[in-house]
């Protein structure tokens, strides 16, 4: 466990989050914080509400109720766009790459937020944007070297396999520079190497770039590896919250996994 | 060289300037649709909107004269007797990109994920309201648009030219109008700064990410509706010297709005989605028409220009419906 989950300091905190679409209820009363510096992970079974979670703290969805509390202060109600300029880059379950352009620019993109000429200075290349332009990139070439991707550079990314455009996604949302960092299944359909891969530049990324990291996986050796701590969800409510080996035991953990017969 | 291979020349030459003309309407069209999935019908009115409103400018007319005079029973007509034909132009593209601003903020937002449909009955209103603020803004009648482009047949060229025929030929040199080479100029020159502007740059790059995906670009932190302001500002600027060229050739009157409709077939040609196919659409289409008049023409009466390029783009429509660049589209079952 790294030292900066010791400070115990809460980067982002959900309080009593109830999201609901007609008459469903996706989320009811969430409460959670994710440490700085930690890897946090999200689980559940199917239809838990776990991408729903994901969806309110990067502003998809707006909670009927509850609290968004990031980086110490109260948010209120922002676009999507906006919270990823406070600092919240994430990834997606079916991926979202921008397929027609190529690796280089789809992690270009994600520099965005941190580009600020404009787009006078663009339109003759010339002074702040060209030297912007200059500095994002070699900033990027550092990320694709650290995700050891160079080799796919101009590669147009709808022609990449699978694992390696989760790779190209998890590099746009490296890019960002962000300070929480949301992976919504990560290696979902990988194979054992590529999952093994993409558990080291999970681990790699908090470590090297010291980002706080939360996580929707389903598979729990991985969960169980590379967790700080877990939070379990059930349809829509929160059942458990911990460290990994307590969650490994807990009783209704277990029960939500294996399906038990109430009576 | 024969008279006829001459001739032939000439025409593909012709052919490839009225191209160019069709490709500049096609562009302002490809780049609505990239971004924002929008047909936007309006693109043809924009352009003679722009015409008209840079003809205000030059000319110092009074906004809404007629009605102002109408309702006040005043007698005002121009407040100037013009002005600098630069300022005028630069005048004119503030005005665009206020309108740019207006359409996101009126008619866009309140569309968000309305299907594409009526989105396009959006933009088939918007270009008729236009229409109608045109001619109320600054009068229905015909208007010479000058600005200080040369134009008339090139004299040098027809000497150069009729040197090459053999000796004796009944040959006078080629015809092509000045104008048309400065408006290819200028159309070249466009497509090549705005295809370095969204390779090379950061609004570029933001342009191209909301064409590919919406959701994705939010998460990045690009805000759609700037990027929506800034694809009209752009549509509207290239709608601004597609209206300048046209306006030159032809004069401005509604017509111009109907060049819009030429545009169509160039797109299904080239691809609504790609900036390159707007261009080599617009090319074939009008060598294609043109030659198709020369050779095959006389034999079935002429004003086959009317016709051809739909018939042409009917044909691709049958064999490659995504266009000679467009993306693949591939559904899976």
């Amino acid at each position: 466990m790294s030292a900066a989950i010791n400070s115990g300091e809460a980067l982002l905190s959900l309080k009593d989050i109830s999201l609901s679409f007609g008459g469903v209820n996706a989320l009811s009363g969430i409460t959670f914080d994710v440490l700085k510096g930690e890897i946090r992970a999200i689980i559940g079974p199917n239809g838990a509400g776990k991408s729903s979670m994901l969806n309110v703290i990067n502003g998809f969805y707006h909670p009927q109720q509850g609290e968004v509390w990031f980086d110490g202060a109260l948010r209120g109600s922002l676009k999507p766009y906006q919270i990823a300029r406070q600092g919240i880059a994430r990834t997606f379950q079916n991926i979202a790459l921008f397929k027609g352009m190529s690796t280089l620019d789809n992690l270009m993109t994600g520099r965005i937020t941190k580009m600020h000429s404009n787009l006078f200075w663009q339109a003759i290349w010339k002074g702040k944007a060209e030297k912007e332009e200059l500095k994002h990139r070699e900033r990027v070439e550092h990320i694709i070297d650290f995700l050891e991707i160079q080799a796919i550079r101009k590669t147009p990314v709808g022609r990449l396999p699978y694992g390696l455009q989760k790779r190209v996604e998890l590099g746009r949302a490296l890019a960002a520079e962000s300070k929480l960092l949301l992976l919504d299944e990560p290696m979902a359909g990988m194979n054992l190497e590529e999952k093994e891969d993409m558990c080291r530049f999970i681990l790699d990324v908090r470590d090297e770039f010291g980002t706080t990291i939360a996580l929707i996986e389903h598979d729990m050796g991985v969960v169980m590896d590379i967790a700080d701590r877990v939070v379990v969800l059930d349809y829509g409510k929160k059942i458990g919250d911990g460290y990994p080996d307590e969650i490994r035991n807990d009783k209704r953990v277990i029960d939500a996994y294996l399906g038990v017969a109430h009576d | 060289m024969s008279p006829e291979i001459l001739n032939t020349v000439e025409v593909v030459l012709n052919g490839l300037m009225a191209g160019v003309m069709y490709s500049l309407v096609a562009l302002g069209f490809v780049l609505i649709f990239k971004a924002s999935g929008i047909f936007n019908y309006a693109q043809g009115v924009m352009a003679l909107f722009a015409a008209l409103t840079l003809v205000g400018f030059q000319t110092g007319q009074v906004p809404f004269a007629h009605l102002i005079n109408v309702i006040f029973g005043t007698d005002y007509h121009n407040w100037s007797n013009g002005i600098n034909t630069v300022l005028a132009i630069i005048l004119t593209m503030l005005v665009m990109i206020l309108f740019a601003w207006l359409v996101e903020r009126l008619v866009l937002r309140h569309l968000v994920n309305q299907a594409p449909i009526i989105l396009f009955m959006a933009t088939i209103g918007l270009a008729f309201f236009m229409e109608g603020l045109g001619d109320l803004m600054w009068g229905a009648n015909i208007k010479v648009l000058d600005v200080g482009l040369p134009s008339g047949g090139s004299f040098w060229l027809e000497d150069v030219t009729r040197g090459w025929a053999s000796e004796g030929a009944n040959y006078y040199g080629m015809y092509i109008d000045v104008l048309d080479v400065w408006a290819a100029g200028i159309a070249i020159v466009l497509v090549i700064a705005l295809m370095m502007f969204s390779q090379y740059t950061k609004t570029g790059r933001a342009l191209r990410a909301v064409a590919d995906d919406h959701q994705a670009a939010l998460t990045v932190g690009i805000s759609l509706r700037t990027i929506w302001i800034v694809v009209w500002s752009i549509a509207g600027f290239v709608a601004l010297v597609a209206g300048i060229m046209w306006g030159a050739k032809s004069g401005i009157q509604f017509s111009l709005s109907l060049i819009a409709l030429k545009a169509l077939p160039v797109l299904i040609l080239g691809g609504f989605t790609s900036i390159p196919g707007a261009i080599i659409g617009g090319l074939i289409i009008g060598v294609g028409e043109k030659l198709f008049e020369f050779t095959i023409g006389p034999m079935i009466g002429g004003a086959t220009e009317n016709w051809f390029a739909y018939v042409l783009a009917l044909l691709f429509l049958m064999y490659r419906p995504q266009g000679l660049f467009g993306e693949r589209i591939i559904e899976r079952v």
